[in-house]
């Protein structure tokens, strides 16, 4: 399958934040964005995730789930992290698994193996630290299998053991023919990705 | 277990859960129509024939209370940003918050209603006639606030704001529910014009309000 990104604009505020943005990304590959603070890193990934109209460009997924669109194909890992304080870890992942269409009746116990916080399953979440919290969200992505992770500065909030974790489940995810698109400052672990590095709207772009 | 019901569920579990608002409305109903005895003074007459237009007033105001957090939590948590990426049409994810919202704090008015009739001298009998009447309205008071809900997300502006969009839109229901309930009443006008005109209300908007609030919702996307 594949992804590609062509002559992409995107304008919030009256602004323009990039423009005539090209990509092309095939399964099994990673797309690291990287760039200065209001580059337009999060809003190409919103962008991507349906969650943000781009004023001009197009957004093409091919060989994926026939009818379903890009979102429906899609698992966004944003700044926030979508966590209910009141629920407990389970219940949080649970409801996720659910509504993201994870198959019936799917075990979430794996989900929460892999970010290491099965432990903590029956706690309300509202006690858990903000990286706990990441890899709560983070164990939606391994909970529901969606072809490309769209992933804002996944790293943030987590300790390296977790940092390292998460690089496996994405090299997991890569090795399984998943697509990732992330936004990141520093290295997060993916060996080989490609970069797109947003610069002005006015520069030419890879 | 479908995504529809997960949704709905997972809002039903987090309105009666610490910090969800579930009984307040009931609270602020019961209060509201307890004090109007005191406003008014002792007219028994008079605050039999005044009820019914306080008990709709009273749940009106009860059931705009906390609607304005309806998508504010997930908007802030960024848990409307996933609703949104799911299979599930938005109207329907929208439509089972509604519903939600609807069955944590309309019921639990509807169910306290015969019992503030003693407040106001309506006898128990007759009661009931308008908690059919909150019945069949409530729903068109939420899917009506529903839309207000979804703008006020998605122009960033709480509170007062879905109470002036919202309480005009109101009126028709309040208009016949409060004809349904006084006819049931005190006649002499027969019961079932303003009532089928209210389910009509209520059925109308339970259509309109999903589909207008994930419009709104969609147009907010920046």
């Amino acid at each position: 399958m594949q992804l590609r990104g062509g002559d992409l604009a995107c304008e919030r505020g009256g602004r323009l934040v990039f423009a005539g943005l090209n990509f092309a990304l095939a399964g099994g590959e990673a797309l690291v964005v990287t760039g200065r603070n209001g580059a337009g890193k999060s809003s190409l990934l919103r962008v991507l995730g349906g969650l943000l109209r781009h004023s001009a460009g197009r957004i093409e997924l091919s060989g994926g789930a026939d009818e379903a669109t890009l979102a429906e194909q899609s698992h966004y890992l944003g700044h926030l992290d979508a966590v209910k304080p009141s629920l407990s870890v389970s219940e949080n992942l649970l409801f996720w698994t659910t509504y993201l269409g994870g198959p019936r009746g799917a075990a979430i116990r794996p989900a929460l193996d892999a970010v290491d916080l099965a432990g903590l399953a029956d706690l309300p979440a509202a006690y858990l630290s903000a990286g706990q919290k990441r890899r709560l969200s983070i164990a939606r992505l391994v909970a529901v299998r969606r072809p490309v992770w769209l992933l804002d500065e996944p790293t943030s909030a987590l300790d390296t053991p977790s940092q390292e974790r998460l690089a496996g489940l994405m090299r997991d995810h890569l090795g399984s023919g998943g697509m990732i698109v992330a936004a990141a400052h520093g290295p997060i672990g993916l060996d080989g990705a490609r970069e797109l590095r947003l610069g002005r709207p006015a520069e030419p772009m890879s | 277990m479908s995504p529809f019901l997960a949704l709905l569920a997972r809002d039903m579990r987090l309105a009666v859960r610490v910090g969800g608002g579930a009984l307040m409305g009931a609270l602020f109903y019961f209060i509201v129509v307890a004090m109007m005895p005191f406003a008014i003074g002792p007219d028994l007459n008079l605050l039999a024939r005044i009820g019914p237009a306080i008990l709709w007033l009273g749940a009106l105001l009860a059931s705009l209370l906390a609607l304005d957090r309806l998508f504010a939590t997930d908007h802030e948590d960024g848990s409307l940003d996933l609703l949104m990426m799911g299979a599930m049409p938005l109207e329907l994810a929208v439509a089972a918050k509604a519903i939600a919202h609807w069955l944590t704090t309309a019921v639990p008015l509807i169910v306290i209603t015969p019992v503030l009739g003693l407040m106001l001298n309506i006898d128990m009998s007759s009661m009931g006639w308008v908690a059919l009447t909150l019945l069949a309205g409530t729903p068109a008071l939420t899917f009506i606030g529903l839309i207000g809900a979804a703008l006020a997300v998605a122009l960033r502006r709480g509170g007062l704001l879905l109470a002036v969009l919202v309480l005009p839109l109101t009126i028709p229901v309040l208009i016949f529910g409060v004809a349904a309930a006084n006819a049931a009443l005190v006649g002499p006008a027969p019961f079932g014009p303003p009532f089928t005109i209210l389910c009509a209300l209520s059925l109308a908007s339970l259509v309109l309000g999903p589909v207008a609030a994930a419009a709104a919702l969609r147009q907010g996307l920046e």
